[in-house]
């Protein structure tokens, strides 16, 4: 416990905290203070500061859960000081794990056996799931060109120009060559047949995602698998799927279990899944699970035995808190397949509704698909109005409501979509105010004249903290909107 | 919000949990259930089998911060359904990030003038830090080679055998080789002799420990820069140095701020810190800093523009919690240097206060050293009879979780018991802790003649259960597993950070 001996002066003690001194004293940025504060102001400063910041559940950019039961919480809180990574300490944290591997890979289909124990993995989010994944891939595939005395020093692998960024960072920071397929005009997922053309011999594995990004489509894996095993049957590269489910992971299972895209399709090795989307816990939460133990090359893997069976661990993170892996069984049997059903069932009952109504107001054209991730993306008919989709959506926040506008990849960068994403809490009567709101917008645009897009920065001069402070958050909004406007720019929420 | 039609059974609404129908059916573990379940029933099924967890407080194996106060609570809370990676929709959460490196940065003495902004982000732990950094250090390296037109393919890195986990994780995860400095009995740190003289041409940096998680060393830090700044003369290889200074950075500039191991060595160009340790931050998060803009090799980072002025983002992982970045501010802002500079004395104060009494006991000899960080770790002076294995279980009865390690190459036949002394470990723990020390040492010296079984911790070999007795079967079950579990874990070297 911090005993502080702060200087003896009245103002602790008695005063509150908004009629002490430490309210009107710069706050440090640069440098650590040199003295403490009492502990009400550092809470109330900092929680004043965050005010500032976008309302969480308002914010229809994000997949990443927002809301969880007040039980789920306690147990959250209960387990903030829990180092994940103590799995002597805390065995029955880890049996959690362990227990969400083998459901998830149930729900996948992985073909295990009755008591087998699934290969899979609790990670941070997924990007440390597909970084693993793709770690084994790449080794997999290294080792099998060496036994064959075949060079191995340019990998490289398959995916649409659709791909989140976190694909990138892998390609870049394990070596790895990304060969993208590109989009077009209505089209705006990976297309399976010119994917598997791109295929070659030093392809480390296609990779399919189900619930894109850009407008929540889940790509044909089924038409992928069956186009590459005829390749793979002529060329004899034995190249493999991997399926990015980060979003339509816990979506598919329930919603239409016959869609064939899991371990059911025999050229799938790994699948991730984030736990923080639609797995409906909070952001800090992904999994990633193998088809069997021959996808996972023995040598990656640092081994720990628990009771005698084998547990393999491999993972980039190491400490990590346990709340969200608690959180993520909490919500497994808390709900089961039947609460699952139904929450994705609500979600996707109120983006129809948040659909029709867009499509009555008849100024939008409807971008996303029915069948996927539960989200609506939609772009203005008629830019000619002077007005375009960035507008929209700067307007919105007036409302309190973010709402993102993206242009699509190469080659369909001219389309610039809305994008609403449906989570849990996103009830229909929420999805009605939006739809009042947009229309309100839309007025108020109609009544404006024709604006440029492109947001001028005039240079300033020196600016007073608090001048900059405002600055800040305007300015920011303008230019991460206007880096979205560039073509080669990439949609960097997940 | 989840509206779930149940079954029409009055056992939902009416009885109270312990007498409802979830606590007699098995849990699920391999599948997920078909139906819903109440989520008081969720709650209280999920609490009671975590009971059976260690608890945190008392496990005395850890650096990682296991308190925080109630108002940090509340912010954490507050902030834990925020994205951390949506920059644009929480501005606020990303500044203070920002205030966070900056600050961290001067701790560390970085060469930046007075508005110039920092080089540096946070991670979710040291391993990422320290993948980061390695990453940065390798692609510098990878483009210096290809402009001399040498080849590339083989980088490696000069260590000490007691580094952390990670460090091997980043060496076979990026396909560098890790070349380690071997110990010896009574050297448990890298020799930055040894070290240099490995150095060679292939070397993308080398790494020293501030703070090595075997005994709390700091390693000679000055020394390395001293010698290799020798040797890159005669050789112009320009090897740089990376300090790990994972539990260190938050105690050495508080305790012992002449002492010369950050970036006031020139050849220091990155250094990681965990905030999760002695920044007092629950789990989850850590620091790297680089010294300027041109260590960070451009390639790697990915680009956002705040204000005009550059922000790199350049991190392994993508959706993460906000929690631990803002309850890292507010300690920063809380504690202030001279909360830190307290906290760290109190930790020193009741280290030396568990060594005396260790001491007193007459059976153990002090492996850590005064500076450091403030842990214990001591050995048996006769392990004949007994080992620091049976110690260590035996002081679990009474709830405490006291590690016991043995050293790696070449000191495998030296066996210690370490005691992290964090925060929140206050005096009267540690002198309970001396006295339940004392009642085991009494318990193991009656018990003369018992044969350890966990003599040969190496192999992670099941081995049969010694101790008979009057015990239940869940009981021996129970009693079981802790020890294999503890045994096989020990097949690892350092399974703590």
């Amino acid at each position: 416990m911090v005993l502080s001996r702060i200087a003896s002066q009245s103002d602790v003690s008695v005063h509150s905290t908004f009629a002490s001194r430490y309210v009107r004293e710069p706050l440090p940025r640069y440098k650590m203070p040199e003295n403490s504060i009492p502990k009400e102001a550092a809470f109330q400063i900092i929680n004043d500061e965050l005010m500032l910041d976008g309302k969480p559940r308002l914010n229809l950019a994000s997949f990443v859960t927002t809301w969880m039961e007040p039980e789920c919480d306690k147990l959250i809180m209960d387990s903030m000081n829990k180092n994940y990574v103590d799995m002597d300490e805390y065995p029955v944290t880890t049996e959690l794990q362990n227990r969400c591997v083998n459901m998830i890979a149930h729900l996948f289909n992985a073909p295990l056996g009755e008591a087998e124990a699934a290969v899979g993995v609790g990670t941070v989010g997924s990007s440390e799931a597909i970084m693993l994944a793709g770690l084994a891939f790449k080794r997999k595939w290294q080792n099998k060109r060496k036994a064959q005395g075949l060079p191995y020093n340019n990998p490289n692998i398959v995916t649409g120009a659709n791909v989140q960024v976190c694909w990138e960072k892998f390609a870049r920071y394990f070596e790895v060559e990304l060969k993208e397929v590109k989009l077009r005009e209505d089209y705006y997922v990976m297309d399976p047949e010119k994917a598997v053309e791109m295929v070659d011999e030093n392809t480390i594995c296609v990779a399919a995602i189900l619930g894109s990004t850009l407008n929540g489509e889940f790509e044909d894996v089924k038409l992928l698998n069956d186009l590459l095993l005829e390749k793979n049957k002529a060329t004899g590269w034995d190249t493999p799927i991997h399926v990015d489910a980060a979003s339509g992971g816990f979506i598919a299972p329930f919603l239409w279990p016959e869609l064939e895209w899991d371990f059911r399709l025999p050229l799938v090795k790994s699948i991730n899944v984030s736990g923080h989307k639609y797995g409906l816990v909070y952001a800090g939460v992904g999994w990633n699970i193998w088809r069997s133990k021959e996808d996972l090359p023995e040598e990656l893997i640092f081994h720990i035995n628990y009771l005698g069976a084998d547990q393999p661990t491999f993972t980039l993170n190491f400490s990590k808190g346990s709340s969200q892996i608690i959180a993520q069984y909490y919500q497994l049997i808390r709900l089961g397949y039947e609460g699952y059903r139904n929450v994705m069932d609500n979600c996707h009952q109120n983006a129809m509704v948040l659909r029709k109504g867009l499509e009555e107001t008849g100024r939008f054209k409807i971008v996303s698909k029915e069948v996927g991730v539960p989200l609506v993306a939609f772009s203005l008919k008629d830019n000619s109005s002077g007005h375009d989709e960035f507008e929209i959506a700067e307007m919105l926040r007036r409302f309190g409501w973010i709402v993102p506008a993206y242009t699509m990849p190469a080659d369909a960068a001219h389309v610039t979509v809305l994008r609403v994403v449906i989570r849990e809490d996103f009830s229909r009567a929420l999805a009605e105010r939006l739809v009042l709101d947009i229309i309100k917008v839309l007025h108020d645009l109609d009544a404006l004249p024709p604006s440029h897009h492109k947001h001028q920065e005039t240079p300033s001069p020196k600016k007073s903290d608090l001048e900059i402070q405002r600055e800040t958050v305007a300015c920011w909004k303008k230019f991460v909107l206007s880096n979205k406007s560039v073509a080669a720019n990439k949609n960097k929420i997940c | 919000m989840v509206f779930t039609t149940t079954v029409t059974d009055s056992d939902e609404q009416l009885h109270n949990t312990f007498a409802s129908r979830y606590v007699r059916t098995p849990v699920p573990r391999f599948k997920m259930p078909e139906k819903s379940m109440p989520k008081e029933a969720a709650y209280q099924v999920i609490n009671d089998e975590l009971m059976l967890d260690g608890n945190p407080r008392l496990n005395l194996a850890s650096f990682v911060t296991t308190w925080m106060e109630p108002e940090c609570d509340k912010l954490i809370m507050d902030s834990i359904n925020k994205n951390y990676v949506d920059m644009d929709e929480y501005p606020v959460t990303t500044e203070l990030q920002n205030r966070c490196v900056n600050m961290i940065a001067h701790l560390f003495h970085a060469p930046v003038g007075e508005s110039e902004t920092a080089v540096g982000v946070g991670t979710v732990g040291s391993s990422e830090a320290i993948m980061l950094a390695g990453l940065a250090f390798k692609r510098k390296w990878q483009n210096k080679r290809k402009a001399a037109g040498k080849p590339y393919d083989k980088p490696n890195i000069v260590t000490g055998a007691n580094v952390q986990v990670c460090w091997e994780k980043f060496a076979r995860y990026f396909e560098v080789e890790l070349k380690e400095v071997k110990l010896k009995e009574g050297y448990y740190v890298m020799d930055p002799a040894k070290a240099v003289e490995m150095v060679d041409e292939n070397t993308i940096c080398v790494a020293a420990i501030l703070g090595s998680t075997l005994t709390g060393e700091f390693e000679d830090v000055k020394l390395l820069n001293q010698l290799l700044e020798q040797k890159n003369k005669e050789t112009g290889w320009g090897t740089p140095i990376h300090v790990d200074a994972a539990s260190g950075g938050f105690i050495a500039p508080f305790l012992w701020p002449d002492l010369e191991w950050d970036f006031r060595l020139p050849l220091v160009k990155s250094i990681n810190v965990s905030g999760h340790k002695y920044g007092l931050v629950y789990a989850g998060v850590g620091w790297v800093v680089w010294r300027t803009k041109e260590e960070l090799p451009e390639e790697l980072i990915f680009h956002i523009n705040y204000l005009g002025t550059d922000q790199p983002t350049f991190t392994l992982n993508f959706s993460k919690g906000s929690s631990q970045i803002i309850a890292q501010y507010y300690q920063l802002l809380r504690l202030g240097f001279e909360g830190y500079k307290r906290i760290v004395e109190n930790c020193t104060e009741n280290a030396r206060v568990l060594k005396e009494g260790i001491e007193r006991t007459g059976r153990f000899e002090i492996i850590s050293k005064d500076v450091g960080v403030p842990l214990v770790a001591f050995s048996l002076k006769d392990s004949s009879k007994y080992t620091v294995f049976d110690i260590s279980e035996s002081l679990r009865r009474f709830g405490w979780i006291v590690p016991a390690y043995t050293m790696p190459a070449n000191a495998e036949h030296v066996a210690v018991l370490r005691v992290v002394i964090r925060e929140d470990f206050s005096r009267s723990l540690a002198e309970r802790l001396v006295s339940h020390i004392e009642q085991v040492l009494q318990e193991v010296d009656a018990r003369h003649g018992h044969v350890s079984t966990d003599a040969s911790y190496i192999s992670p070999a099941v081995e049969e259960n010694n101790h008979q007795g009057k015990k239940t079967g869940a009981e021996k079950r129970e009693e079981e597993i802790t020890k294999y579990w503890r045994r096989l874990a020990n097949g690892k070297r350092t399974g703590v950070c």
